[in-house]
């Protein structure tokens, strides 16, 4: 049997991750308690050093190696470049948190680092082998972190909760590839489209349930309706830095799987997942925005904004067209900074012994820290897409997409829930800039690093609002290659 | 025609095996019943001449994987009555979505709706034919990358292991001072109204 060694410079990011990653847990091993900062430092530079590398592979051309099971193309790099990015800024928004709660941090960072590496081979599968590979990579460590935290009852509720959904979804996810194997005899994407080039005229009904099932599979991953029940309990369960980890990088990778298996190998059945993704968007953004209002808790109001931002996300794909993937995939990078923002917030208001949780703990932040009070107030604006922020050219980006394709009926509900969504969004500002404090001391950031950082996220949603351009542009041509 | 009459023993034998998984009132005869399950399926497996991955089902999940998972059965203590009162409550609506997904399934499952090449394995392999020999191949060159993953997923499985069992910071007797500053008196101090001895 002749092999020819395949070409392993496009798994350049993985590698990196990998290695990175085994010499990080390494060097935690030999590490006292008192220099446990450097485990935060090398984290730190394996995720901006390879996030530095990802930036300059962006614009070559496209790579397929591993015998097809691996591609490397602009859409993939772009992904790769806001995980890294967001993961980092997750690292510095929760460093305190870990520190204050006894959390064993060698362990968080390594399994942080180790959810990244599989988000990455997630964003770059291209046979459903290494997709479900990736998927299963990058969720193992998330539902460890999330009991990471011991002895919290709550935490362990949540994180089993979260590992059985899981687990569910991976089944889905498996038995819809087991159908679609079967009606195509492979995993690989390139020879499933090649496969059904071939054989349009024949009934598609095996593969349409293959696709009912793997789409299922991860729209549970995504947590959108009907598939929403364990978001708004994980996200209340889990400690405050975990939350904000699960509810940013995450989403992007389960992107990339919806796209992988939708946009990408099942391109053909677009007439049926057309049908099956307007009636979740539609359910996800009245659930999303609906139960949203009655939320007393900040943790499970944020969840049902998931929820529903996860439906308009949905819209852009359901336009069809590259520009509506396009515009979907600004929706969710928009998306995900607003929520990293948001999340980051409140981890840094939670202390030792204190989570912050309550829409109620935010009362009067003007006075305790202006600064990080109008940083979410920017943030929670663009949430309810108020222009000129980023969230409302990423809401109008996926309303046009479908207004092209002659939908009109579907934006104008939308916009209805968007408006209706707009209330609780809101509530927070004014619980934040006209409510009394419940104590007075005011709130002091110790880290410079969080707080630069902060400041950059809050002020990205701002001017990414004002010069959406460029991002927009990346994110189209991501499809139209 | 020996081969068909094994492969309907033991197919029969899978399904009423796996059947009783999951009705079995005892978690430990249901783990048993998993066991039957596991050595009807090496011998389908065995009768598809892939010899290797017959003896890893048997050796792996018989041997290693459920001895483990038997141990774990027994050390819960599982209550057996609250866990059968939901099973009842929840049986029509199961019944129900368990008639609808098989009767849509043997529907989709017609043998045209399967690939063409879906049936056709080649049944006699050469007298010097090594399955174990064909996997290793397979694996490490075509499948090198997905390899790799999977060894990635066993090394995460080690440390997540280890950061959820090993709590030693909690069993330090070392002072916390937060607890200490939060105490109130309620928590350490209780009045009780004795009654006067008379």
């Amino acid at each position: 049997m002749n092999f020819t060694p395949p070409d392993f410079f496009p798994a350049i990011l993985e590698m990196l991750t990998l290695g990175m990653t085994c010499l990080v847990m390494l060097v935690y091993l030999f590490l006292d308690q008192k220099n446990r900062g450097i485990t935060y430092f090398l984290t730190q530079i394996t995720l901006l050093g390879t996030a530095v590398v990802a930036i300059s592979l962006h614009g070559s051309p496209e790579v397929i190696t591993f015998d097809g099971s691996f591609i490397l193309n602009s859409q993939a790099i772009l992904l790769k470049i806001f995980i890294l990015l967001s993961v980092s800024f997750v690292l510095m928004y929760s460093r305190t948190y870990i520190r204050e709660n006894d959390i064993l941090h060698g362990e968080f960072y390594l399994l942080v680092l180790f959810s990244v590496l599989g988000m990455e081979v997630l964003v770059s599968a291209y046979s459903f082998l290494t997709l479900y590979l990736g998927l299963e990579i990058f969720s193992l460590p998330l539902y460890a972190l999330i009991a990471l935290k011991g002895n919290k009852p709550v935490c362990q509720e949540a994180a089993i909760k979260y590992f059985i959904m899981g687990a569910i979804a991976s089944g889905f996810l498996l038995y819809g590839i087991s159908l679609i194997y079967g009606a195509c005899q492979s995993f690989n994407i390139h020879e499933i489209i090649s496969m059904m080039s071939l054989s349009i005229h024949t009934e598609p009904l095996l593969l349409t349930l293959g696709l009912v099932f793997m789409s299922a599979g991860a729209l549970f991953k995504l947590g959108i309706a009907p598939f929403h029940m364990w978001v708004p309990d994980v996200y209340e369960g889990s400690p405050n830095a975990m939350t904000l980890l699960i509810a940013t990088a995450p989403k992007l990778a389960g992107f990339a799987l919806l796209t992988h298996i939708l946009v990408e190998a099942l391109p053909v059945l677009f007439p049926q997942w057309q049908y099956l993704l307007i009636a979740v968007a539609l359910l996800s953004m009245a659930v999303g925005n609906i139960i949203a209002i009655v939320q007393d808790n900040i943790k499970r109001m944020l969840a049902y904004s998931s929820i529903a931002n996860m439906g308009y996300m949905l819209l852009g794909l359901i336009a069809g067209t590259p520009r509506g993937y396009g515009a979907a995939l600004f929706y969710m990078i928009i998306y995900v900074v607003m929520s990293l923002g948001a999340f980051g917030v409140i981890t840094m208001l939670s202390r030792k012994g204190f989570e912050l949780e309550k829409v109620d703990d935010f009362k009067g932040l003007n006075t305790r820290n202006p600064w990080l009070a109008f940083m979410m107030l920017l943030i929670l604006f663009s949430m309810a897409g108020v222009p000129p922020s980023a969230g409302f050219f990423a809401k109008v980006g996926v309303l046009e997409a479908l207004v092209k394709v002659n939908i009109v009926w579907l934006p104008a509900v939308a916009l209805v829930f968007a408006i209706i969504g707009a209330y609780y969004y809101l509530r927070v500002v004014k619980v934040m800039y006209f409510d009394e404090p419940l104590e007075k001391t005011p709130v002091i950031l110790e880290s410079f690093d969080t707080q630069l950082a902060i400041s950059i996220n809050g002020l990205a949603v701002f001017f990414l609002g004002l010069f959406p351009t460029t991002l927009i542009e990346l994110c189209q041509q991501a499809f139209l290659a | 025609m020996i081969e068909k009459l094994i492969f309907y023993v033991f197919a029969a034998l899978l399904i009423g095996s796996a059947t009783m998984v999951i009705v079995s009132r005892q978690s430990v005869r249901a783990a048993f019943f998993l066991i039957v399950a596991f050595c009807a399926s090496a011998v389908l497996w065995m009768l598809l001449s892939a010899e290797f991955l017959a003896l890893l089902l048997i050796f792996v999940y018989v041997g290693a994987v459920m001895t483990l998972f038997m141990f774990v059965v027994m050390m819960l203590n599982l209550d057996q009555e609250s866990l059968q009162e939901k099973f009842v409550r929840y049986l029509p609506f199961a019944v129900l979505l368990v008639a609808l997904m098989v009767g849509v399934l043997v529907y989709a499952m017609k043998p045209g709706h399967l690939g063409e090449l879906g049936l056709a394995i080649s049944p006699h392999p050469s007298a010097d034919y090594s399955n174990t020999k064909a996997l290793g191949l397979l694996l490490y060159t075509h499948y090198v990358y997905a390899f790799e993953l999977a060894a990635v997923i066993l090394l995460i499985a080690i440390v997540a292991a280890i950061g959820l069992t090993h709590r030693e910071k909690s069993r330090n007797k070392r002072q916390r001072i937060d607890a200490q500053l939060a105490a109130t008196k309620a928590d350490r101090l209780q009045i009780l109204q004795l009654e006067a001895e008379k």
